[in-house]
């Protein structure tokens, strides 16, 4: 067996990795598959239809606007994921820079890089939204503003501090002897053994920008009309609570198994890459 | 022990006055003229002239900074433009829901994770850990809004037990104002509880394995007499971390819960001020909501030193 079999197999080994990878794959593909197939219209209202029960033709029935439910939330799992990519991604770049540079320089530099982080936790995610949509006007884009800002301290946390223990390893003071620079040692050293940290962390930052993006569009800071979005079907929902109660069962499902695919493949990805932890837990 | 706490004490009011200063710059500078956002665009020139001339927007940025972080310290935070009242007055009416359904979605959550986490540890890889770690990633996955929706439509709509939202104050009748907190503070608590017990119970199991809780076994005492006489205490530290940050992060989360329920907090002032484009009262409400972040982190920073007294000595 190659080295690439045995490490599938140790991934596998782990229920919550194969649990997470088959409910988030579940997620990416609807959101995929939505892209050139739907059952009916996502965005044309029929309002004769409206609030029609599940049926052979609309498997999750209809809203109030008579759209198909499953079309609606196939659709809203693309702005989710969309969300939690460009977000994450964003926040992954900027926040392991500041937290490579902080451990790379340490000293005053990492002591203000550490006391900006500290600033920015005192506002949570909804509170930037907040702000940002006072300025501009709630949108889509000040939605993943506000989620980026959000983690872009957690990451610089997170890499400093694992960055800052590969720092005192003796290969490093080997790269320092051959003379390779403060730049180089992060780039050649530091990043690839911290890699797996980041991966596990973006994971879970993922399932937690999939809650706010929801928590966002269900306040109406995120997405606007007519752009599907499973946090605002759940604001639509809640005003017909006595009529159609079963519309707002269906976007919060999704939204729990999104959420809960990326934390178990988090978790996952932690036991597979570190197994001592995992035979401790 | 004091220069711990004078150190704290710095970085506190440190981190207050710069966080001040992020919500001036980005909530009164960033923006250009409020004047004209509070207004709208169609606005007559003379009417945002006169309002800037009302708001003081055309003394320099430092002179107003200054003068709106005295307002802070004297309770003058001066008067909402929509409501024509001092916002200090829409505050405190406000607060009247936010803080106590804060605390107890604080309660509910402390009280349902410890018992679930340190149960969990006692019953390390067993049925019953298993359940509620389940119990546990499911509650971390749903979004607490939609909980609270589904608490509505099960306890409101389909019972009829509670009132599917909205506050009758708390003058009337205490008893139905409370009532009527009790499902927006479930809802608060269950993902907070979830996450709470996971860290009590990796905290729990961590204790468990060190030296002293064997040295207490082989004196003879059981084990749960050495969980609640040593172990306890020790794992309190993380716990007690987490807490201090959720406590924070209720505030947001009041915020989402109080549209849920239609409850008149700060939550919702903050909602109806965005919409009318009340700058003053977001600029205050925000700063309000900071401070609170920031207050909480301290009195957990003190917390610690209560808890570990190793860490009096340490700089």
């Amino acid at each position: 067996m190659n080295a690439a079999a045995i490490a599938v197999g140790r991934f596998f080994r782990y229920g919550n990795f194969a649990i997470g990878v088959a409910l988030s794959g579940l997620v990416v593909l609807t959101a995929l598959v939505s892209f050139v197939w739907t059952p009916h219209s996502a965005i044309d209202i029929e309002i004769v239809d409206k609030f029609k029960p599940m049926s052979a033709t609309h498997w999750f029935g209809t809203d109030h606007f008579g759209r198909d439910v499953l079309s609606l939330i196939m659709v809203g799992a693309r702005n989710s994921i969309a969300v939690g990519i460009i977000a994450v991604s964003a926040s992954v770049t900027l926040g392991t820079a500041l937290g490579l540079f902080a451990s790379a320089r340490r000293g005053w530099v990492e002591e203000i890089v550490m006391r900006l982080s500290d600033l920015a936790f005192a506002f949570p995610a909804v509170l930037t939204a907040i702000m940002i949509t006072a300025l501009w006007g709630p949108s889509v884009i000040n939605a993943i503003l506000a989620i980026a800002i959000f983690n872009v301290p957690v990451f610089a946390r997170v890499t400093r501090g694992a960055a800052n223990a590969v720092w005192a390893r003796e290969y490093i003071l080997a790269a320092r002897a051959a003379g390779k620079g403060g730049l180089r040692i992060t780039v050649e050293h530091v990043l690839p053994n911290i890699l797996n940290v980041l991966i596990v962390q973006a994971t879970i930052q993922f399932a937690l920008a999939v809650l706010a993006e929801a928590a966002l569009s269900y306040l109406g800071l995120g997405a606007q009309p007519p752009l599907p979005s499973w946090g605002r079907m759940l604001r639509d929902a809640q005003s017909y609570l006595y009529t159609a109660p079963e519309q707002a069962i269906y976007p919060g499902i999704a939204i729990a198994i999104a959420v809960l695919g990326l934390n178990l493949l988090g978790d996952g990805l932690r036991d597979a890459f570190d197994p001592k932890l995992a035979r401790k837990r | 022990m004091s220069a711990v706490i004078a150190q704290r004490l710095f970085a506190f009011l440190a981190t207050l006055l710069a966080t001040s200063l992020v919500v001036f710059l980005v909530l009164e500078v960033l923006p250009g003229d409020s004047a004209q956002i509070m207004l709208g665009v169609d606005a007559e020139p003379d009417a945002v002239a006169a309002l800037r001339e009302k708001l003081g927007l055309n003394r320099p940025a430092a002179e107003r900074y200054l003068t709106w972080l005295a307002g802070f310290m004297t309770g003058d935070l001066g008067d909402s433009y929509t409501y024509s009242v001092p916002v200090i007055e829409l505050i405190v009416d406000r607060i009247a829901i936010t803080i106590p359904l804060a605390v107890m979605a604080m309660v509910l959550t402390i009280a349902i994770a410890l018992t679930t986490g340190v149960f969990a540890a006692a019953h390390h890889n067993r049925p019953g850990d298993w359940g509620v770690m389940l119990g546990a990633q499911i509650g971390i996955a749903m979004p607490n809004f939609w909980f609270g929706i589904l608490l509505v439509l099960f306890f409101a709509v389909t019972l009829g037990w509670f009132s599917a939202g909205g506050f009758p104050g708390w003058e009337d009748d205490p008893l139905d104002a409370f009532k009527a907190l009790i499902l927006p503070a479930v809802s608060l608590a269950l993902v907070q509880s979830a996450i709470l017990a996971r860290v009590t119970r990796s905290a729990v199991l961590d204790v468990l394995r060190e030296d002293y809780i064997r040295t207490a076994r082989a004196k003879g005492l059981s084990k749960r007499a050495a969980l609640w006489g040593h172990g306890l205490r020790n794992a309190m530290i993380p716990v007690v971390t987490v807490m201090g940050l959720q406590f924070a992060f209720l505030l947001s989360g009041t915020i989402i819960i109080e549209n849920v329920f239609y409850l008149p907090g700060l939550g919702r002032l903050i909602f109806q001020a965005i919409s009318q484009r009340d700058l003053i009262v977001v600029k205050d409400v925000v700063m309000l909501m900071v401070i609170k972040v920031v207050v909480i982190n301290f009195l957990v920073d003190l917390l610690y030193v209560a808890i570990d007294p190793r860490l009096k000595t340490a700089t």
